[in-house]
């Protein structure tokens, strides 16, 4: 009986825990019940990624309407392999929150803390629930505002101006998505989105099209963070709580990755995309700049959560070039990377948490010495910036992997380079932390420093054992992610 | 006369390029909200166009009537008024924290004391 009916508690149990939250009154009791629904959560994304594996695409009727006049929960491989993505990273930072949100957060904002990060993941999972693209706008928006409040409560003030800046720049991105499904409606009447993709390539190219077409990209780019929208990036992560910026830096642009994913490959189809509209030149182009231009800046940070902020928008481009090449190797690439991304820079953002929790900063000039002083923390930065740069026997190997061998099959070979340039790049900026930590001596005043709580090594810890473990089992997520590339350049659903 | 026949449409775009401008051009964090949220009314005013049927009514059912006007866009945008009104409430928040924090709600100043 129940069973029928996860599609649908998915999204809306985190949406009924966050008003529960404020009950609470109390941050620890706030902590225990987020803990168990996001644990609740993550079961039901393995349960529907089942499902759907062992069963095919699950439609679940909103209210009983028939869809399209209805709102449908569709879920094929693609998105509840993003759902176990998001419910499993949230899942594994939960032991991490208590210390670090006790640290940074005031204690009568705790449990409204809490309330807001239900919140935040109530919208990523509705955006990836959702069969329908007004939903998507609505639950985009959920997030989006759910994110500029959490990003607000960073204890330096600058987070207050990152938000600002995020809320404004997302607005303009999700407004934009808007108009886009407003044109889609008006010419084809629905909003639903396997009606849409029977209808839209039946209209070909009219001009309500392109302009819908050009509408969502260029919205969906903007909250994907693509180059040259990646401005609101780097300050929301730096100055956000840490357990925001780990969080965020998982989820938020992964989900818009999906988004990407499901207009270009389900809503306007394949052929209309990439061969009437030149989407490959537009992202592999962006994405290379972003890669390039990302990776590099990142060498010359002189803060750690700042530098791997802007290796995100690095490994953001590593996502448009496996969209963009439009085969079945690089979006099984870019999926790849998008589970493996997330772990990667899930766990390094925590370890930059704890760093900060034990001292204060996460200025390298600070990490001097680090490595003796904090041992595991040190070491899980370590495996995770290897992750980062592709080194194999990690995770992000096999997606570097599988976006080379893609590039290669349509002897795009310069992009093969690109790639490869943007890893040696990141052995650059992962080098500087490692110099810092391992290789300078500890100022001579330091004061003795302890390893971090346990809680927050074992969430930490989770997220990058996890990278080296689907480096070396790559069966299970490659196996995932190419049943659903499949199903994406199939076409309609 | 085919231009003045979209002349919804027309205000639509004016409203949208007066807001977008609105967001960029002021140092003002307020005079930026309100630019936002021409730009979102913009957007509101072509889903209710888009909406009307020529000739038709309010869509209630009725005896005396045939062709009624779509209520779907009417509605998606009620939904979008909600979010539109929880932006500019969350951006208000925010504005309030910053002039707390830095004393002040222009761009520029703010820059300046970040760079200090």
């Amino acid at each position: 009986m129940i069973a029928t009916h996860l599609p649908v508690l998915q999204v809306a149990v985190p949406l009924i825990a966050a008003p529960i939250c404020v009950l609470l009154r109390r941050g620890s009791y706030a902590w225990i019940f987020t803990t168990v629904i996001c644990w609740g959560l993550l079961a039901i994304a393995a349960l529907l990624l089942d499902q759907v594996m062992s069963g095919g695409a699950i439609s679940y009727r909103l209210g009983g309407w028939e869809p399209p006049i209805g709102i449908e929960y569709r879920l094929d491989g693609v998105n509840a392999f993003v759902l176990l993505i998001l419910a499993g990273t949230a899942a594994l930072m939960m032991p991490y929150a208590r210390q670090s949100v006790e640290r940074e957060v005031r204690p009568e904002r705790r449990h409204l803390f809490y309330a807001i990060f239900l919140l935040a993941l109530t919208g990523l999972l509705g955006i990836t629930a959702t069969g329908d693209v007004f939903n998507i706008y609505v639950f985009l928006e959920i997030s989006s505002l759910a994110s500029y409040v959490l990003i607000a409560q960073g204890t330096r003030r600058r987070a207050r101006t990152a938000s600002f800046q995020y809320l404004i720049i997302g607005t303009i991105g999700a407004s934009l998505i808007l108009v886009g499904v407003g044109f889609l409606y008006a010419k084809t009447g629905t909003l639903n989105i396997a009606d849409l993709a029977v209808r839209v390539p039946a209209l070909g190219e009219t001009p309500a099209v392109l302009a819908a077409f050009a509408f969502i990209t260029v919205g969906v780019l903007i909250k994907l963070a693509l180059f040259p929208f990646h401005m609101w990036l780097p300050n929301a992560y730096a100055y956000a709580p840490s357990m925001v910026s780990a969080f965020l830096a998982a989820t938020a642009t992964k989900v818009g990755a999906y988004m990407l994913l499901r207009f270009v490959f389900t809503v306007f189809g394949v052929h209309f995309a990439f061969e009437t509209m030149p989407l490959t030149e537009i992202l592999l182009a962006l994405s290379l700049i972003a890669v390039l231009a990302g990776s590099l800046v990142a060498v010359f940070q002189s803060d750690l959560k700042r530098l791997l902020a802007f290796s995100s928008v690095g490994q953001i481009g590593y996502l448009g070039v496996g969209i963009g090449l439009a085969s079945v190797t690089g979006v099984t690439g870019a999926l790849v990377h998008i589970f493996n991304h997330a772990l990667m820079k899930g766990g390094l953002f925590l370890a930059a948490g704890t760093i900060a929790y034990r001292l204060g900063a996460t200025d390298l000039s600070a990490l001097h010495g680090l490595g003796r002083r904090m041992p595991f923390t040190m070491a899980a930065v370590v495996i995770g910036g290897l992750g980062l740069v592709g080194v194999p026997i990690t995770s992000g190997f096999v997606s570097k992997w599988y976006l080379v061998q893609a590039a290669f099959e349509q002897d795009l070979w310069p992009v093969a380079l690109f790639v490869l340039a943007g890893s040696l790049i990141a052995l650059a900026y992962v080098g500087r932390v490692i110099e810092a930590a391992y290789f300078r001596p500890p100022p001579p005043d330091s004061e003795p420093v302890q390893e971090a709580p346990w809680a927050m090594q074992l969430s930490t810890w989770a997220l990058i054992a996890g990278s080296v473990y689907f480096g070396l089992h790559t069966d299970l997520t490659v196996g995932i992610a190419e049943r659903a590339a499949t199903v994406l350049l199939a076409g309609a659903p | 006369m085919e231009a003045l026949s979209h002349v919804n449409y027309w205000a639509a775009i004016v409203l949208a390029m007066i807001g977008l401008y609105a967001v960029i051009a002021p140092s003002n964090l307020i005079k930026k909200l309100i630019g936002l949220g021409m730009f979102q009314s913009a957007i509101f005013l072509v889903y209710i166009t888009v909406g009307k049927v020529e000739g038709g009514t309010a869509p209630i059912i009725d005896s005396g009537h045939a062709v009624y006007s779509n209520p779907l866009p009417h509605v998606l945008i009620l939904t979008a008024i909600v979010v539109a009104v929880s932006t500019l409430a969350v951006g208000l928040a925010l504005a309030v924290a910053i002039k707390r924090d830095y004393g002040t709600v222009e761009e520029d100043e703010i820059d300046e004391q970040d760079r200090r």
